[in-house]
């Protein structure tokens, strides 16, 4: 399966599994999504089960937190992440607290799904990846998976959990993992083991990372399309990197960072969203308050520029393989040259 | 394209900013609202078209009469054990309003709202509805909590914010929430508790319940996204909603002009939609149970959504910091057309024979009583700053529903503040 199949499949699974869970977005019954990752369910689970909406993203998110207050499982779809901010309001103030301030009276046990990030020429409004907004608001979780196996698995956990959960799904690797060489061909995920994605029902739990790679020289922490680029650059350069998929953003998988940057003594963190308070700036803190005795070099941000995503200059922009080199360079340099 | 210079001799544009007729000092003239005779109003079928009913959302359903006689087709004909226990209920609210709002003065806690001259608005309306329907109100319908029998006690305890507050001191005073009750979690932030009935109206229905949904708003908030959203996702799945909008003429100190009022009603909003919309008379307890009674009857028999604008006035100040002698005349108060909702439904059940003016003023001191003594109570649980009310892991409590790491971790911080700060602290950790 590529990642839209397996987030298909775990749609399909919980759909079957339970009646309470309903697909609900702009374009997503009959015509199955703009990507396709809800094609068929309509067919399959029946029209109150899987239904197109206004285009209203206040409405979509509002709407499924007052259909998970009367008890069911929501999984409103948002068309492109960009689109999110007519919604912020439903998510930051209603569905993230409504646990808290209704002393879990009340509870928002929705799984808002959208694509998001850059790499297709989307231009401004298909291209952001606006995962900080989310972390920094409290009682939302953030989930963004790097493959279609994760994506099925974290995506079923997400469905079950109780919390309202962001679920960010990267979609330039939606088809296979890009490297992050615009000008090659992006491997199909059929290539990969990945790709291997049973049919059933299984489960990844949210806040746990996972090491994609094992190494002694550097940490590197990235997430979504970045842990491939991110592979890609490190076997290129042949550095004996520990590259960490953190899978989920809030709640945070710190033991995991924390071992390994503890090990490796330095830590690179890459992500495509824009620099400045990105999720990478509560990395690289978290880092230096854990583990600043055992660094032996400066924690290091590889990001997306502080820009708008530029449509024409979207390669530029990108925080590519030179960029993600340079900075290992910077931090591994004397144990590589 | 026009040839240059061609527009030489208009005047320039000129931007209209609305401005309310009377400030302080003014003397209130009411002769131009329009307050149709009581009991002329037609009484549509509840499976009437909407398109079919378009003159409602103009018009305004009225039946208590000049005489206080209840009259024309929208009567309820309520019995009057029925109508007694709305007026009760009403002055208790009244009573409630006041007493807490001079504890708010007394610095027992930090804000309250009362719903003074609105009290039809929720008591009629909610006992016009089933008791297990759901309602998401905003912050001036305390009545329904009265209407369904929440403790005064317990509304006190959240108002205070004590340790027997069973929203852990985490709202705002009159911010309540009662599952039990169907009485959604009040947000402050304005019309968000919209799309969330519609939605939860929508699962009813998906679900194939018997129950509906209600939301109330104010007049100022329906010019938010989530008014506009709500309606059209009510419309598009033909929800079993009652949207309910108070215009009770001021948004804290902006009047309803700044909402859009001054060239339409309210009530109006629906007819663009395809909703069916009702204008009433908001201080007619029974002009409000009757369309209320009208909407939930049209909802739960698959005929959609309704929105109903109660035309009222907000009689007192906004909240407890806010000042209306500072934007309005005080004269808008007394002279409202309207009238009282509670002194219209006691001159109605005087009328009938069934109430009588030493009854109600018997009714009114028992109604202090009774929040005198709850207050007590109340209090003994503790006030708004006196003391630590609640243990400090319950702040980090309901975030999620498991604690993860991070928050345990600022929690063991904040008990390590508070052995610091408040080594005698009463509150158990």
């Amino acid at each position: 399966m590529n990642m839209i199949e397996a987030i298909n499949s775990g749609l399909d699974n919980m759909m079957a599994r339970d009646d309470d869970v309903v697909i609900m977005g702009e374009d997503v019954g009959y015509f199955g999504g703009v990507f396709r990752a809800t094609a068929g369910l309509q067919e399959k689970h029946g029209k109150t089960r899987c239904f197109d909406t206004p285009i209203s993203e206040c409405g979509i998110i509002g709407v499924a937190v007052g259909m998970a207050a009367y008890g069911m499982r929501p999984v409103p779809e948002i068309q492109f992440a960009d689109y999110i901010y007519p919604g912020l309001d439903q998510l930051v103030s209603e569905a993230a607290r409504l646990r808290y301030r209704s002393a879990a009276e009340f509870t928002s046990a929705i799984t808002v799904r959208s694509p998001f990030g850059g790499g297709i020429f989307g231009g401004q409004t298909h291209s952001q990846s606006p995962e900080s907004m989310f972390t920094h608001v409290c009682g939302l979780k953030t989930v963004i998976p790097s493959t279609p196996y994760d994506a099925k698995g974290l995506l079923i956990s997400a469905i079950e959990d109780n919390d309202p959960v962001m679920f960010f799904e990267p979609k330039r690797i939606y088809n296979g993992p890009f490297t992050g060489y615009y000008d090659k061909p992006v491997e199909p995920w059929s290539k990969f083991e990945a790709s291997e994605v049973p049919e059933d029902y299984y489960k990844i739990p949210i806040g746990k990372a996972n090491i994609v790679r094992e190494g002694e020289a550097v940490t590197v922490l990235a997430y979504g399309t970045m842990v491939h680029v991110a592979n890609a650059v490190v076997e290129e350069h042949g550095i004996d990197a520990e590259v960490i998929d953190l899978r989920t953003l809030v709640p945070l998988d710190i033991d995991t960072i924390e071992e390994s940057v503890k090990k490796t003594g330095r830590c690179l963190i890459i992500h495509e969203a824009t620099r400045t308070s990105g999720f990478g700036a509560e990395l690289s803190a978290l880092v230096q308050e854990r583990c600043f005795y055992h660094l032996e070099a400066p924690i290091e941000r590889v990001t997306g520029f502080d820009t708008p995503y530029p449509h024409s200059l979207e390669w530029a922009y990108f925080p590519g393989p030179v960029r993600i080199g340079e900075a290992l360079d910077k931090i591994v340099g004397e144990l590589t040259s | 394209m026009a040839e240059d210079n061609s527009k030489t001799n208009l005047p320039p544009l000129s931007l209209h900013v609305p401005e309310p007729k009377y400030r302080p000092g003014d003397t209130v003239d009411y002769s131009d609202v329009t307050i149709p005779r009581a009991g002329d109003q037609p009484r549509p079928d509840v499976n009437s078209a909407p398109a079919a009913m378009r003159e409602m959302v103009y018009d305004m359903v009225r039946v208590l009469d000049d005489d206080y006689k209840a009259v024309g087709p929208w009567d309820p004909k309520l019995s009057d054990d029925t109508l007694l226990k709305m007026l009760k209920t009403m002055a208790q609210v009244r009573a409630f309003d006041d007493r807490l709002h001079r504890m708010q003065r007394q610095g027992k806690t930090s804000f309250y709202m009362k719903c003074t001259g609105e009290e039809a608005t929720s008591v009629a309306a909610a006992m016009a509805l089933d008791s297990d329907d759901m309602c998401f109100p905003s912050y001036r319908q305390q009545g329904i909590l009265f209407v369904r029998g929440y403790p005064m006690v317990e509304m006190i305890n959240q108002i205070f914010s004590n340790r027997e507050d069973k929203l852990k001191g985490r709202q705002l005073p009159i911010m309540y929430c009662s599952r039990r009750l169907g009485f959604f979690s009040i947000s402050g932030n304005l019309a968000t508790q919209y799309p969330q009935a519609v939605g939860w109206a929508m699962a009813s229905a998906a679900k194939g319940d018997t129950r509906i949904a209600a939301t109330w708003c104010g007049e100022g908030s329906t010019a938010e996204g989530d008014f506009h959203s709500a309606m059209t996702f009510a419309t598009v799945y033909n929800a079993p909603i009652i949207m309910n909008v108070v215009n009770n003429q001021w948004a804290i100190s902006s009047f309803s002009g700044f909402a859009g009022g001054e060239r339409t009603t309210f009530a109006a909003r629906a007819a663009g939609y395809g909703i069916a919309g009702l204008r009433v008379d908001g201080n007619d307890p029974l002009a409000v149970y009757a369309a209320t009674q009208w909407a939930a009857e049209r909802a739960r028999t698959n005929n959609g959504p309704t929105l109903i604008e109660h035309f009222t006035y907000r009689a007192d100040a906004h909240s407890t910091s806010d000042d209306p002698s500072a934007y309005r005349s005080a004269q808008e108060r007394e002279e409202w057309p309207l009238g009282d909702p509670i002194t219209r439904l006691k001159r109605h059940l005087i009328h009938r024979g069934v109430w009588s003016k030493e009854q109600h003023e018997a009714l009114d001191k028992e109604c202090i009583e009774a929040v005198k003594v709850a207050t007590k109570e109340a209090e003994k649980n503790g006030i708004l700053g006196h003391g630590l009310h609640q243990p400090f892991e319950t702040m980090f409590q309901d975030v999620f529903e498991e604690m993860p790491w991070h928050l345990k971790e600022q929690s063991e911080q904040a008990n390590k503040e508070r052995e610091i700060k408040w080594p005698d602290a009463e509150a158990s950790k």
